[in-house]
This record gives C-alpha cells, structure tokens and sequence, in this order.
C-alpha cells in the first residue's frame, strides 16, 4: 500500500532519512531547514532513533560524527550561517573517512542574509568550505520526490566510500509542496551497509584497504579498538606526518572517489535528444529551466536542459561531452556565477558559454530564461 | 488546463493553511498541485503569500506568473501582490480590510469574509476556510467533497462542524 501526499522537500527529506534507516540527528534549527530538524524531532523517537537539539551548529556536527562512529546512520540539517559553522568539522569527518549527511538548505548570504528567501550561493562552500586538500560528495534534488530519493542515495554513497555527503538545497525546493507518492513500508527499501572487518580484533588496521581503498570500519563497541584523528595518519590510524604517509592518505582519499565517478555522477538531460543549445541549471533553477525548454521547444528552438544531479564531484566528463554536441551553452544559477566557472574550465572554449546569474532572492520566470536563452542563441 | 491561485494577507490569518488545503483538494480530485509561500523572517504581520498551481500536467515552474485569482484579506496584501492582474484575473479581496481595490481590467469580488467569521462562528480565525468556500464556489477549480474533505484533514480535532459551517458560509457569499 501507498500514499500520496503533500509534503515539502524538507520533510521529503525526513522521510528518505526513516527509509534510509538513520537513528540519530543532532542540529539547530534554521530557516530554511527547520522543517528538517522538526518533522525528525517527531519521526525519530517513533523507530528507536535519537533526536538532539545542540547548543549550536559546531556540537551538532561533533555529536553526529561521534554517533556515526558507533554503527548508526547519522544527519544533520542546517542553512548558510550553520554550515559555515559546520565547516571545520566536516573537514575532520573527511580526514577521518566519517559517513554522515549534512543537509544544507540554502538562503540568501553572505552572513545571516535574508532567511526566507532562495539561493544557490554556497555551491562552492559545499566543494571547498573546510580547508585543505578534501575529497566529498553533494547531490542537488529537483522536486520533492527526488528529495527523497536522493536523501536515500545519499547514504547509500557516504557508507559505501566513508565520505561525508552534502544534500545541497534550495528554498524553491525546501520549502515548496508537492506529490509524492510514498509506500507504507520503508522496509522494501535496501539498506546500505558499511563494509566489516574479516580479520580478529587484535589484527585490525583501521586505514588498510583492498583494492576499493575503502576501508572497514567496525563501530565502537564491537571490539574493533582503532584511533580517529584529523591529523594525517597512516594505515594504524594514528598519525604519521612523513612524506610517503602525507602522499599515501592523500592519493587513497582521492582515488576513493576519483575512480568511481561513473557510479557518483549523474546527471539528467531533458529534451537532449536533437538539442543544439544547452542550458545548464539545477536544484529550484532546474525548475525555470524545463519550463523554458518547452517553451523554447514550442516556438522552435531546438533548446534542452542538462541538469547535474551530483554536484560535486563536478560533471566533468559530461559537461566535456555536451562540449561536443551542441553549439552553446547557457548555465543558470541563482548566485552571482559559481558553478560557469566549472563548466567553462570543461569545455574550454570548444563552444560559447554564457551565465544568467539571479540573485535578487526570487528564482527567474521561465519567461525571463528564455529571454536569456534567446540572447545567448543570436550572439552565437 | 492550468490554474494559478494567490492566496495573501497578514502572516497569522492561515493563507500558508489554505493554500495547503486547496493543494491538497486538488490531489483528491486526482489533480496534479503545487504549493508555495513566500513570507518574512516575522512570525505574525508582515504581507504574506502562498501560492497554489493546480494542474492536469506536470507543474514545473512553482510560482504564480499569470494569477487566475487573487485573494487579498489585507489592503498591504492587495497593494504589493495585485500588479501582475489582467483583465482574465480575478480579485477577491476581505472587504472588512480592503477599501483601495486595483484597477486591472477584470472583475472583483468585494467579500464580508472576516465579517462573516465573526458574525457566523465567532471567531475570525475561521476568515480562511470562509475564504476557500467562496473561492471555490466561484471557480469551480476542485470538487466541494474533496475541498470538504482536505479541510477536516487539516483542521483541529473537535472543530469539525464549525469549518463545515465556515465552508457554507463562504460559498453562500457568491451569488
């Protein structure tokens, strides 16, 4: 049995969580994620979770690292002040190879900004918030059912490659209502499970890797004893600073990642088929942009959307691909110009790429795209 | 067929509630709908929107570009969201605060709709509910069973019978 439902993003990304099967969140409220923070408050008591609200956003992210370290899947909300905030310590779950999911709902910045209202300003924050060199994954859902889906995928990537994972979103799609078609039972859905140690106790190296350099990782308490550290470390997890070790955890953590892309990037194309002209937008801008496709489509343009789904790792490949099939480019995000600058350094001046940059807190009209769109097309 | 609906007044008088419930009613017809709001970091005053798409097909744009209808239950509401009205829209406005009613070209329907929340049921808090009956009554654009029904879904146990009431109420203000 199903139901369909009226729900918001944010609390399509609740639900993922309970199907996804976490059991510990700890946060602080904010605009506009609360609904997060709140809808879980209720859901996770119901299947034996544990829900906190910390005293700010940095022990909410020291206290879901720690619960990740002891088997359970882990979530943390938030928006642009909190995940600044969160930012040392998603380094720390990097260094330390920590699964969890931060969900970022971003609002208009720099600094408090304006609460209620959508951006997609923080999408280089998500890639290179926490300093130094860092291997990581964020996904950006389109619509409330993708919430969910992509919430439960989100998981599935952090556990398979011990990575944090950023559920990068918007206020478009946190906030806005729509159906969603959800089953009764979670329990259909697969659980991703993190890999075990097949060696005793007392032989485990908790950094020692096969060849998906992807180490084991027991919880604490299973009688698996390791040390966690953000200084770098060799395969005993504790910290080794000679060259060889920097080079080694350096190289395993990108490789990790690097090597998977076929398995982490997606991206989708809407009326690619005979496109000529792209345009490339994603999360709330995603939803300006189907519309402008079709009425592109309707007066002839023969215009398609190619939308990244997995926005870091960047779309390179892809992107690199697009290159050669089309005969322009028309990227549009609501900031000022972060994610051109990727596409742009992709396809490397193979065809025109242009930016319709919104950033005066309210997503453009499909009629204000196409106008752009149209622009865009004559100077090509 | 698309049909875009602004629902706005006063953060605190439930249009953020309605738009959900006409949402909502939309579903139970089988309908496809979208809901969307827009509201300041106040938590009461300030204007306040919330907008519903209902629609046969897919809805991909979430915001109101070509308003079918207007509610407006405060002049503040009716003077900052009327401007993109033509002469196919509609305007219903609360007539207990709207006394400046736009000049757009189409026609306006000036309702005692708090009037008639405090006169029928006692309660202002019910002007919302009072609001979609009339709303639907004049559109037509969900089924009044399901309209009927997404409001108890919605609504405070033990305070049933006074939404139904507010329903009627609301639809008997259009003639």
């Amino acid at each position: 049995m199903s139901r369909v439902l009226l729900l918001q993003g944010n609390q399509a990304v609740v639900e993922g969580a309970i199907a996804a099967g976490v059991k510990f969140f700890a946060g602080y409220p904010i605009t506009p994620s609360t609904e997060v923070a709140e809808s879980l408050a209720e859901k996770l008591p119901q299947v034996g979770g544990k829900f906190i609200q910390m005293e700010d956003e940095i022990a909410s992210m020291g206290a879901v690292i720690g619960a990740s370290l002891t088997g359970k899947k882990v979530m943390t909300a938030t928006s642009g002040p909190g995940f600044s905030l969160k930012q040392e310590l998603i380094g720390y779950a990097c260094a330390a190879e920590i699964p969890l999911v931060i969900v970022n709902v971003q609002r208009v910045g720099p600094s408090t900004g304006q609460p209620t209202s959508p951006s997609q300003g923080d999408l280089m924050q998500a890639r290179w918030g926490t300093h130094g060199d860092h291997w990581l994954i964020a996904l950006t859902p389109a619509s409330v059912p993708e919430c969910f889906e992509l919430t439960l995928r989100a998981y599935a990537l952090s556990e398979k490659y011990r990575v944090p994972v950023i559920l990068l979103m918007d206020e478009v799609i946190g906030h806005m209502r729509e159906k969603i078609e959800l089953p009764d039972d979670y329990s259909e859905f697969p659980q991703a499970e993190r890999k075990q140690p097949d060696c005793k106790p007392e032989d485990f190296k908790a950094y020692a890797t096969d060849e998906s350099l992807v180490p084991a990782m027991p919880a604490f308490g299973s009688g698996y004893r390791w040390h966690v550290t953000g200084l770098v470390h060799d395969e005993t997890g504790f910290p080794k600073g000679t060259p060889a070790a920097t080079l080694a955890a350096a190289n395993r953590q990108r490789a990790k990642i690097e090597n998977n892309l076929d398995d982490i990037v997606q991206v989708e194309n809407y009326r690619m088929e005979d496109a000529e002209f792209a345009v490339v937008a994603f999360g709330g801008g995603a939803r300006t942009a189907y519309e402008t496709v079709d009425m592109a489509r309707k007066e002839g343009l023969k215009v398609g959307l190619v939308r990244p789904v997995t926005i870091w790792p960047f779309a390179e490949a892809q992107m690199k691909e697009l290159a050669g099939k089309v005969k322009g480019i028309l990227v549009h995000e609501l900031n000022c110009g972060q994610y051109v600058h990727e596409v742009e350094r992709a396809v490397n001046g193979k065809v025109p790429v242009s930016l319709y940059a919104k950033y005066d807190n309210e997503p453009a009209t499909p009629a204000q795209l196409l106008e752009e769109v149209k622009k865009a097309m004559a100077a090509l | 067929m698309r049909q875009e609906f602004r629902l706005s007044g006063t953060g605190g008088q439930g249009l953020i509630l309605a738009g959900i419930i006409l949402a909502e009613a939309a579903l139970l017809d089988g309908k496809l709908a979208i809901q969307s709001q827009s509201y300041g970091p106040e938590a009461r005053g300030g204007a306040s929107k919330s907008e519903v798409i209902i629609s046969d097909e897919a809805i991909h744009f979430p915001k109101v570009t070509k308003p079918g209808v207007l509610l407006a239950m405060s002049q503040d509401a009716c003077d900052k969201y009327s401007h993109d009205l033509d002469k196919d829209s509609v305007l219903i406005t609360d007539s207990l605060f709207v006394s400046k009613v736009p000049d757009f070209g189409g026609k306006v329907y000036e309702l005692p709709i708090t009037h008639s929340a405090r006169e029928g049921l006692g309660k202002i808090l019910f002007a919302n509910i009072i609001a979609l009956g009339a709303l639907v009554k004049l559109t037509g654009v969900v089924s009044a069973e399901s309209l009927e029904k997404a409001v108890l879904n919605r609504v405070p146990k033990g305070t049933e019978d006074k939404n139904r009431k507010a329903l009627e109420i609301g639809m008997s203000l259009i003639k």
